[in-house]
């Protein structure tokens, strides 16, 4: 079973019904006895970091995450899931989860649309259990005004060019987080949310 | 790179997709979740649906629709036609679209952008804008003039403006629909589209005139489109969203490829 952590985000239930689609089991939940016993989480997110963070400390979900992260249950996180386990993020200047060392960005202002919206290329750097069968012309479906920026080179396992280039993927461990909608993404995102699904989350 | 998107629009009237066809009126030419289904299989990048059903009390059946939807396709789409209030957005977004278009309502009431981009975030509100060529006035300087009710009421407001205005009240992207190029098959409205492209940072979706695969490289080379609209190209199998897109990859026009 894979608990998808709810955090009233918004695509909760677009992850579930891709889960369901692929024809695994999932729950919507925010109770840590579910949480912790679960096979593996995911942790989505749409909408503002300083938002998010304020419900996922009210609600003591920050402790439930670190403890699901120490007990090296696999976790993936999904676009605003991929920043705010960075150290903290540029939105609301929010202070996050510090999961992975580095920062939430916001794009430059050089002559590009923000938000970075549409489909995307990504530049695997390390192979990584979740790219089995991905095909590297595969493109990715996204939607964000910050990017996430590890502080260490290692953390990056995908990148991703907009005016820059930034970690579209990145990980350590047992955590994957991909800025890019695994739910809109298609059959290739659907196959990355296949392959988490029987990832025991080594390397 | 980023690629330029292909969005294909169905008309739904109480559940079936629709096609006006002149002074005959509409015409039903399927089932959405079906022809969802198929254009998903041939690569389209996103769809839109919109709600064009008549009376109130069948209003209701779109919602059936998104969420026949949403359990067999994996790609954003957005719905319109009809969405007055935040509670509307709630109950589409809810059903699992992605996005929610918003036209008249908007108009009526700018406040519907920024409390719906507030609470659901800017990049699901959609401000979809019918304009159409007009003489330039003191009122209208872009000469280009903002319609609501499907085209039928002149707002003697400037497009432009109202374009500017809501990508400050928080939408996410605009659909442009140019009245003058809609249904004649013979390309997007250039002038018009340029015209907001280069005045918003926001992406334009460009709507209204697509006949054939040179269109669509127009609209995004000639007028720096984000992303180009298509209805009847698609609904009569004269085109396949895949030709398309190998005449735009052609071009050296980049577009997701269907792998």
């Amino acid at each position: 079973m894979i608990s998808i952590i709810d955090y009233k985000a918004g695509n909760l239930t677009s992850v579930g019904r891709a889960l369901k689609h692929l024809g695994v089991p999932c729950v919507i939940t925010s109770d840590p006895r579910i949480i912790m016993s679960s096979e593996r989480v995911i942790f989505p997110g749409v909408g503002a970091a300083g938002k998010a963070m304020e419900v996922i400390k009210s609600q003591g979900l920050d402790k439930v995450i670190h403890e699901v992260i120490a007990q090296k249950i696999p976790f993936l996180g999904i676009c605003l899931g991929a920043q705010i386990i960075l150290d903290k993020s540029e939105e609301d200047n929010a202070a996050c989860l510090g999961i992975i060392p580095g920062v939430a960005r916001k794009f430059p202002d050089a002559g590009i649309k923000i938000p970075h919206m549409g489909w995307n290329d990504i530049s695997i750097e390390r192979s990584h259990p979740i790219f089995k069968d991905i095909n590297p012309k595969a493109q990715f479906y996204f939607v964000h005004s910050y990017y996430p920026e590890p502080g260490n080179h290692e953390n990056i396992i995908a990148t991703t060019h907009y005016g820059i280039t930034f970690a579209s993927v990145i990980g350590r461990g047992n955590v994957i987080a991909t800025q890019f909608h695994l739910e809109k993404s298609g059959r290739n995102g659907l196959r990355i949310l296949k392959n988490f699904s029987e990832w025991n989350g080594e390397l | 790179m980023l690629s330029k998107r292909i969005i294909i629009c169905l008309d739904v009237r109480e559940g079936k997709t629709t096609k006006g066809v002149g002074f005959k009126g509409n015409i039903d030419i399927g089932d959405p979740v079906t022809m969802a289904r198929e254009y998903y299989e041939q690569g389209v990048d996103e769809l839109v649906f919109y709600d064009i059903t008549a009376s109130s009390d069948k209003r209701d059946i779109i919602i059936d629709v998104v969420e026949n939807v949403a359990k067999n396709i994996f790609i954003p789409f957005s719905v319109g036609g009809g969405i007055r209030t935040l509670d509307d957005m709630y109950k589409v977004l809810n059903a699992g679209a992605e996005k929610i278009s918003v036209n008249t309502a908007a108009v009526l009431n700018p406040g519907l952008i920024s409390e719906g981009a507030k609470i659901f975030g800017n990049q699901c509100i959609v401000l979809g804008m019918d304009a159409k060529r007009v003489e330039k006035t003191g009122n209208i300087p872009s000469g280009y003039e903002v319609w609501i009710n499907g085209g039928r009421t002149p707002m003697d407001m400037d497009a432009l403006d109202w374009a500017k205005k809501a990508q400050d009240l928080g939408a996410g992207e605009i659909c442009l629909n140019s009245i003058d190029a809609d249904g004649t098959n013979e390309g997007y409205e250039l002038t018009l589209t340029s015209l907001i492209t280069n005045a918003v940072s926001i992406p334009v979706i460009a709507s209204g005139g697509a006949g054939n695969s040179e269109h669509l490289r127009d609209v995004f080379v000639e007028a720096g489109a984000d992303a180009a609209l298509i209805a009847s190209m698609v609904h009569y199998g004269r085109y396949t969203v895949s030709r398309i897109k190998a005449y735009l990859a052609e071009r050296n026009i980049p577009v997701r490829e269907i792998i």
